[in-house]
């Protein structure tokens, strides 16, 4: 096996190029796994902890916020906590703080579990994730379009992830997980929703209720029609939602829980998310800001 | 492949170190610094808890070369020669070990906890240590020596 050390970004996609079986590690949290009990065995690490460009991120002009693929979680939650709430609640769900401190969203986008925790906030929120290749140059993937099966995505092997870009939020955002305690644990099954009150949307993400994360479409386009952003929730709205989100799930049963228990779950969780939001946005706390 | 990194204050050189071994590998078996524990191979039990730049991290999930150059710290890192650092004494004052194998882990996240966080909530502890598994004790007597650990040093500084 070989150990790849590159230190800059150029670098990084030069190895990239040269050795496209060479897989990428950042904080470990998922590839040191399949390495210590030998279910991978690839011909060559791609360490990218020294790839400055990734540690960080900016605000761009229009207001985006670009995330380094080396960002851990930890920093996530500290410096970005305010503006991308729905991933922060996310991030603070992930493993333990050992874990927090070094695994990375660039990491759960390069492993693309279907219970990678990152996944139901970055569809909620609109994400579009940056990836590179030093043949093709730069390619903008939203996040909807990035997943394409079960630990598959659209990455190419002389790709990179660069980053994600998310817009910082423009109305609440929560995340919610079902799991056998409150840390160290792999989604049974996760919901994300996110309010974008400027467009009168509603954003969604499930996570771990099918071969990938997925939007719930249907539910998302109900709302757009019937939600009355100017009223209290309708109970028949909030109903018909989780309905339509549970719909939008194609579960499996395994380990950590049954098809219909995810199903079920998941219609829970997005009328919990959306009472949540909608309470906090009906309070006042985020403006609504003219479409 | 050859890994040279910072143990405890010491420079330390590694040989034939295999790729994908990892850091928790490199400090048992190859720099003879057994304290930290190698138990669930995956990030789950918080046993190979180590600072890895002043970072605590799970010591498994990190690939010998990424230790290239920094700094890490073990347990045996902790005390000052004889004297045991703070923590340890809270552990062994309040009995808070059984069969001993979590400790090491256990004393390394805590340490870094009364580091960061003065006088920590009981909830602030419980999130702290919520990656490190201990199988005996029942975690009761860890959070008295955590607790007593904070109070000497906060009544210290």
């Amino acid at each position: 096996m070989d150990f790849l050390r590159p230190t800059t970004w150029a670098e990084a996609l030069a190895a990239k190029a040269d050795r496209p079986e060479a897989v990428p590690i950042q904080g470990g949290t998922d590839v040191m796994v399949e390495l210590n009990f030998d279910i991978h065995r690839p011909a060559a690490l791609l360490d990218l902890n020294r790839v400055t460009e990734l540690a960080g991120w900016t605000s761009e002009p229009g207001g985006r916020l670009r995330v380094g693929a080396g960002v851990p979680y930890v920093r996530l939650i500290a410096e970005l906590g305010n503006r991308l709430p729905g991933l922060a609640q996310a991030a603070r769900t992930v493993g333990s703080p050992q874990i927090r401190n070094r695994g990375t969203v660039g990491g759960n986008l390069g492993a693309a579990s279907p219970a990678g925790d990152s996944h139901p906030p970055l569809l909620a929120g609109d994400a579009v994730i940056e990836v590179e290749s030093a043949a093709r140059g730069v390619r903008m993937i939203p996040a909807a379009e990035f997943y394409l099966g079960v630990k598959r995505s659209a990455l190419e092997p002389d790709e990179l992830i660069r980053a994600f870009w998310m817009s910082p939020a423009t109305g609440p955002q929560y995340f919610s997980k079902v799991g056998t305690r409150n840390a160290m644990v792999i989604a049974v099954c996760s919901f994300a929703i996110a309010l974008h009150p400027a467009e009168c949307r509603v954003g969604t993400g499930i996570g771990s209720a099918a071969p990938t994360p997925r939007r719930a479409l249907a539910a998302e386009e109900f709302l757009a029609a019937e939600l009355d952003w100017d009223a209290r929730l309708d109970p028949a709205v909030l109903a018909r939602f989780g309905e339509l989100a549970a719909q939008a799930a194609s579960p499996i049963d395994d380990v950590r829980g049954t098809a219909d228990y995810r199903r079920h779950a998941i219609g829970v969780m997005a009328r919990r998310t959306l009472t949540w939001a909608w309470n906090e946005f009906r309070s006042g706390h985020f403006e609504r800001r003219a479409g | 492949m050859r890994v040279t990194f910072t143990v405890n204050g010491r420079r330390e050189t590694a040989d034939d170190v295999w790729e994908g071994e990892s850091l928790l590998y490199v400090l048992r078996e190859r720099v003879g610094l057994p304290g930290s524990k190698n138990a669930c191979e995956q990030g789950e039990c918080g046993s190979c808890t180590v600072y890895l730049d002043g970072t605590p991290v799970c010591a498994c999930l990190v690939a010998a070369g990424q230790a290239e150059g920094r700094e890490v710290r073990t347990v045996e890192g902790l005390a000052d020669g004889d004297r045991l650092d703070p923590v340890q004494e809270a552990f062994v004052e309040c009995g808070a070990v059984q069969c001993g194998f979590c400790t090491p882990g256990l004393v390394v996240q805590a340490h870094d906890l009364i580091e960061r966080v003065e006088q920590p909530s009981d909830a602030e502890i419980r999130e702290a240590l919520a990656g490190n598994l201990c199988r005996c004790t029942g975690y009761e007597k860890i959070l008295d020596a955590v607790r007593l650990a904070a109070a000497r040093k906060a009544a210290a500084s």
